[in-house]
């Protein structure tokens, strides 16, 4: 499995896949699949793949470490950037379908709704993140500053998955999944910071991952 | 981005109305049965004898295919394709008889067949404006009977001041009931004043013919001035009360949903703005209308009430 990530179509072939879902709505909505809401089915869906992405770039490092797979790390950043992209998309839909650019609703429903409110926080916060996800901004940083903003995604994650089960009316079987699957992967960092506490006799802060060293292994 | 397009069926891809209704010859058919029974369009029987109501709404009818495909009906799943995917293989055809038992507060209980409820009465077409708690609309032409008159047959008395209707429970027929996403059965009530105004409305049809079950086959309740869910489907059970009853969605989001839900762009809902709608078929959303444009009508049912604190 190692050797396959690290050949050098797989980079490609990862982009490529990454953009299914959303070709898969353009075809839907050219044909006139999305059912009687198409708006509302639109925004939802890219919603959905918003969180997705961001649970599936949140899981690399555990998959990484746990398998023993280092050809992953140099996935993160392209699928941290697709969470990114998804969730403009996302909110690009909102903001031009299901609100048609009607500001001033637009405001209201960013201060009323607590959930909205929570979904721009999270929104807000990704960006630093995607402006510093370049090699360039990593160096202006330093490897510790830029671990450290970084760290942000483990507030946003947890924002996503509250907007979204905010958002649902009753069945709340697709936020539970989520929300299960974000705590283990965030269980895991707090049980390997742990670990990794434990063998440097307890006195340096918890080193899990060096975003730094992932982030030179993946600018080869 | 969006296009919509007419949907191209094929001739060989409609379903007989016969074939897909029985629901035994359909679980023969088995797999073939399952792909044909999905094909669009699905027709129901046509109702004969209906008088033009002069309640019609001067806007464009939702099409037919997203009036029967797009359906709040936890009975048969919490997604809006859930009713009309399983309602073929589950539902079928509306047992026969259908009962509707009547009882509490009323001179004249006991149990009646769809037939005694309803057939006394002309079937009457009205074309009404729905809205959704969940900010979207259609326009429907309802086919029914004036609930007041069906009620009066049963002589409420003095300590009658509200109904309470009741759907089927059946997990056979309604699937979504095997779970207990809502405490079943699916409750609802109304004032007795407002049950006897003359815009509520007693279905068994849309668009000239008989309810499919994702529309709340045989009988459900319409009342247009009121957020959707208020209006119950598959009615089994009507009862005269002396006390509101706390209704299905009352107990499952006390502080979003209230007994009386009536469409009011000025009480927001905590979880969407109640201000507009999206009309479904519409691109742009559209102003939400006091009790849904039905203001003159009954809004003095309401005259003295605070309608943020009775919402």
């Amino acid at each position: 499995m190692d050797k396959l990530l690290r050949q050098r179509w797989a980079k490609p072939v990862v982009f490529a896949l990454c953009l299914l879902p959303l070709a898969w709505l353009a075809g839907r909505a050219l044909t006139d699949g999305l059912g009687a809401n198409p708006i509302e089915a639109a925004v939802r869906f890219l919603g959905d793949w918003a969180l997705r992405f961001l649970l599936i770039a949140l899981a690399v490092t555990p998959v990484r470490q746990i398998f023993g797979w280092p050809g992953l790390a140099r996935f993160r950043r392209m699928l941290g950037l697709f969470a990114f992209f998804y969730v403009v998309v996302h909110l690009s839909s909102y903001i031009g379908l299901d609100q048609f650019f009607d500001w001033p609703s637009i405001g209201r429903e960013i201060v009323k709704r607590r959930y909205i409110t929570i979904g721009m926080a999270a929104v807000v916060l990704l960006l630093p993140l995607a402006v510093t996800s370049t090699n360039a901004m990593v160096r202006r940083l330093g490897g510790r500053r830029w671990r450290n903003l970084h760290r942000l995604v483990y507030l946003i994650g947890p924002l996503g998955v509250t907007h979204h089960w905010m958002m649902v009316k009753k069945d709340l079987t697709e936020p539970m999944i989520h929300a299960a699957i974000l705590a283990a992967l965030l269980g895991w960092r707090v049980l390997a910071a742990r670990k990794a506490a434990r063998h440097n006799g307890g006195t340096t802060a918890a080193k899990p991952e060096s975003a730094c060293a992932a982030q030179s292994r993946s600018s080869s | 981005m969006l296009l919509r397009t007419e949907p191209r069926i094929r001739e060989s891809e409609v379903t007989d109305k016969s074939l897909w209704l029985d629901r035994r010859r359909f679980l023969a058919l088995g797999a073939a049965g399952a792909v044909a029974a999905s094909a669009w369009p699905a027709r129901s029987a046509p109702l004969a004898g209906l008088v033009k109501s002069p309640y019609r709404v001067d806007e464009t009818p939702t099409s037919l295919k997203d009036v029967t495909h797009y359906n709040n009906f936890y009975e048969f799943g919490t997604d809006k394709s859930d009713p009309a995917q399983m309602a073929p293989s589950y539902f079928g055809k509306p047992p026969k008889p259908w009962m509707v038992t009547v009882s509490g507060e009323c001179g004249k209980p006991g149990s009646v067949s769809y037939d005694d409820l309803i057939k006394p009465h002309a079937l009457e077409e009205r074309i009404y404006r729905l809205r959704c708690v969940e900010a979207w609309s259609m326009v429907i032409p309802w086919v029914g009977v004036p609930l007041a008159e069906v009620l009066k047959r049963f002589e409420p008395n003095s300590k009658a001041k509200y109904v309470e209707f009741t759907t089927l429970v059946d997990p056979d027929r309604f699937p979504g009931q095997r779970v207990a996403m809502l405490d079943w059965p699916y409750v609802e009530g109304l004032r007795l004043d407002e049950a006897m105004h003359p815009l509520a409305l007693l279905a068994v049809g849309l668009y000239g013919e008989e309810l499919l079950p994702q529309n709340g086959a045989p009988i459900r309740l319409v009342v247009p001035w009121k957020y959707g869910f208020k209006s119950i489907k598959s009615i089994v059970g009507i009862r005269f009360a002396d006390k509101p009853v706390r209704t299905t969605w009352m107990k499952a989001g006390p502080r979003e949903y209230g007994y009386y839900a009536n469409v009011n762009p000025q009480v927001d809902h905590p979880r969407w703005s109640q201000a507009s709608e999206r009309r479904i078929g519409e691109f742009r959303r559209r102003e939400t209308l006091p009790f849904n444009g039905y203001a003159e009508q009954v809004a003095g049912l309401y005259s003295g009430m605070d309608l943020a604190v009775n919402f």
